[in-house]
């Protein structure tokens, strides 16, 4: 049974993250338009630095064509600088294990993997990477891959608002702020409270020590902690070790770990009500955010409900395979479900050993496509197409023109929001097929039975979500995986952006009609409920059938005791 | 077109600097000053030789100690991992039954209800460096036996359990827990 103690500390993350998302997301909305903060003196004088050196001019206006392709420069020059570096790591300083070079489907697979904001991690940190790519690759697309996802935000945020514009903003500068005004601070803050924790940073290489029996130990160590704070914060969740917030130098105290959990979704639950502030309405940046945290409550009261049931093969409840002492069953349910919920991917227990259905919801919030609060930035464009779904389909109901905060919703922006939606679906499901009937992708689980085939849709799920967990049983480190999750990564992300894009290059252009008697209100509860309703039919039908040939299975078997 | 090709370069190049290199030194300056022990490990070290971390479990398995939680890496943690076997496992129900039977035996339990069931499965790090107060408890007989301790010093060695329990951090967050290997160290003092 869960304890009244447990059920604290959950009331309390709660509490804490709706607290401080509309007090940060107001801020969020003025350091982004660029309105002077406390914040200004040292971090503004980084910020006309950055433009200096770049050579560019703050004050120029690209039209979505313009941006889309500095946007998609700057990610694909990302891709190819992290393969490099990977590729000759044995010739690079920090290097003090002497790690060899990384292998090239590994290599290709790590660099869409973090410039995706994935996270995805077929090598295990201690054993594959050395400390310069650690820091001088991967450290930096924990930021940039977070500000990109936030600047395209921006620009649909700015389509909405513009009467008959053609231009978004400048991309580098939406980059730039988001970078060095949300997410380099919180980072600063983070790590140190982290490092306060036990976490380590330091850049000593490994300690042999003989253990007090007599065994040889070897005790990893790194510059973590920075790399940690903004793989939390930027909702990417490639973790510094192997088994990632569950190392208890990367996790080692119950703060460290409520610090982090709240990392996951504090930027992402933030934005919401930034958004709100940019398009001058509170209410309905509560009635998005009363859905995401429905949503997630939902989860993760199933998630805690199923782990403390006892399963009749061990005939017991609570079980802690792959889970921590010092976290408990509350904190690693809390986190399975956050870090599923926004497109994080770390993990502080193995969801692999996490009962059926706790580990249904973990797979079901990602295949929703990220947006209960979601990945920085993409949650909220997620969530912003299945609005115009719902406004249209609402519409249509009404019998009136869909209008979205005054724009018209017409064919050209659902037909994108389609596209957006079902291109990650697609991959998941496609992609699952063609491991189950391969030898290349049988031959690498770890579990027999439902939970095998768990493990396939877990890692497309997850690829396809931008998040980055695994039931990390898979062996995903064989040139299949790594091809076939990179390709998966690469198209949900960029599937994902570039449509929303064209929809702002549209939305820009339309006049914005004052709203009149016959407008639906999308203030109120009754439009959360039919944009709940939206989510979760095109989430269920799509994926139901595949999950019940996995978890929900696996579930049925495990009442009667079946083993496998 | 060409103008933003160039901008990317330059531009990478400088946010490589700020995010790549002055933020992470930055921080391991502040943090080698503020927490130097923590920042390095939180390493335990006798007359100059390091004996462990505190926060990295160690392999204990002889009756003499107070043993750790099982591990799906044999406590050595590079790379660090859990066993990932799933809730229908057949492989994690033998390794379940096998381990509780021994904890049973070994440490003459006779409520084998009240046996907090993280004895028997694999931790996720595979490093845990703690278990609950309670399969703390259930140890100490055991280990004042292998050990010849006469009932003073086995009173000293429950004392010893609850002063090193560590309640939940602030009152409220996380569960109270015993560090195996500090409480070992201590235990080798008696």
């Amino acid at each position: 049974m869960i304890t009244i103690h447990e059920i604290i500390q959950l009331v309390f993350y709660i509490v804490v993250l709706t607290a401080l998302a509309p007090l940060l997301g107001g801020f969020f909305a003025k350091v982004l338009k660029g309105e002077k903060t406390f914040l200004t003196p040292v971090f503004g004088k980084l910020e006309s630095v950055i433009y200096k050196v770049s050579k560019i001019n703050p004050s120029e206006e690209m039209d979505w064509k313009v941006y889309t392709f500095a946007l998609m420069a700057f990610n694909f020059f990302g891709i190819i600088f992290l393969v490099v570096i990977q590729l000759i790591q044995s010739y690079l300083p920090l290097n003090p294990q002497g790690l060899p070079n990384v292998e090239i489907t590994l290599a290709i697979n790590t660099a869409v993997s973090f410039v995706t904001n994935t996270n995805w991690q077929s090598y295990g940190g201690e054993t594959t990477l050395g400390y310069f790519v650690q820091m001088i690759g991967l450290t930096v697309q924990n930021f940039v891959s977070a500000a990109t996802a936030i600047a395209v935000l921006l620009v649909l945020i700015r389509a909405l608002k513009t009467r008959k514009g053609t231009t978004l903003g400048n991309f580098w500068v939406d980059l730039t702020r988001s970078t060095v005004y949300i997410l380099l601070p919180l980072a600063i803050i983070w790590a140190l409270v982290l490092v306060s924790q036990g976490v380590v940073q330091t850049f000593s290489s490994y300690k042999e020590v003989t253990m007090l029996e007599g065994a040889k130990q070897v005790i990893p160590l790194g510059p973590a902690a920075s790399q940690i704070a903004i793989k939390m914060l930027g909702t990417n969740g490639g973790g510094f070790f192997n088994v990632n917030s569950a190392f208890p130098f990367e996790n080692s105290t119950p703060f460290s770990n409520f610090i982090q959990v709240l990392g996951i979704l504090l930027i992402s639950a933030s934005l919401v009500f930034t958004f709100g502030r940019m398009i001058g309405s509170k209410k309905h940046a509560w009635v998005i955010y009363g859905v995401m945290l429905f949503l997630f409550v939902v989860g993760l009261s199933v998630s805690v409900y199923a782990e403390y049931s006892t399963n009749p093969i061990f005939n017991t409840s609570g079980l802690m395979e792959g889970k921590e002492v010092r976290f408990g069953v509350a904190n690693s349910v809390l986190w399975s479900t956050a870090t599923t919920a926004a497109s994080n991917g770390s993990v502080n227990a193995m969801h692999s050993s996490l009962s059926p259905l706790a580990g249904m919801i973990t797979m079901f919030n990602m295949e929703l496509g990220e947006i209960i609060f979601g990945g920085n930035g993409c949650g909220l464009y997620g969530m912003l197409l299945f609005v115009f779904l719902t406004v249209f389909i609402a519409g249509l109901m009404i019998g009136r023109t869909p209008e979205y905060l005054g724009k018209k919703i017409e064919s050209r922006e659902v037909k994108w929001s389609i596209i957006a939606i079902l291109l990650p679906s697609a991959c998941i499901l496609i992609f699952s097929a063609i491991a189950m009937k391969t030898t290349a992708g049988l031959s690498s689980l770890a579990n027999a039975g439902p939970h095998g085939y768990s493990e396939i849709l877990y890692a497309f799920s997850s690829a396809a979500g931008n998040n980055g967990s695994a039931f990390a049983g898979l062996n995903a480190n064989t040139v299949f995986w790594n091809l076939m999750l990179a390709l998966t990564m690469f198209i949900a992300r960029f599937g994902a952006i570039i449509p929303v894009m064209v929809i702002a290059g549209g939305l820009v252009k339309k006049n914005i009609t004052p709203s009149s008697s016959g407008t639906l209100s999308t203030e109120n509860l009754l439009f959360g409920i039919l944009l709940l309703g939206v989510i979760l039919i095109v989430g269920a039908l799509t994926f139901f059938p595949a999950l019940s040939f996995g978890p929900v299975l696996e579930h049925l078997l495990m009442g009667q005791g079946i083993t496998f | 077109m060409k103008k933003q090709l160039l901008i990317t370069i330059k531009y990478f190049v400088a946010i490589t600097i700020v995010t790549g290199l002055i933020y992470p030194l930055f921080i391991s300056a502040v943090s080698m000053i503020v927490f130097p022990g923590k920042a390095s490990g939180s390493l335990i070290e006798k007359d100059g030789k390091v004996l462990g971390s505190e926060l990295i479990g160690q392999k204990f398995e002889s009756d003499k100690y107070f043993w750790s939680r099982p591990s799906a890496v044999d406590y050595n943690p590079a790379p660090s991992g859990g066993s990932n076997l799933g809730p229908t496992s057949a492989a994690l129900k033998k390794f379940y039954d096998d381990k509780r039977k021994n904890f049973i035996l070994k440490n003459s339990v006779v409520d084998t209800t009240s046996i907090p069931n993280e004895m028997f499965f694999a931790s996720a790090s595979g490093v845990d460096p703690h278990i609950s107060p309670v399969s703390a408890i259930l140890q100490v007989e055991r280990v004042s036996k292998a050990r010849n301790f006469d009932q003073s010093k086995k009173d000293k060695l429950y004392l010893l359990v609850d002063s090193l329990t560590e309640k939940p951090q602030f009152g409220f967050l996380g569960n109270a827990v015993v560090n195996v290997l500090l409480l070992n160290l201590e235990l080798d003092k008696i």
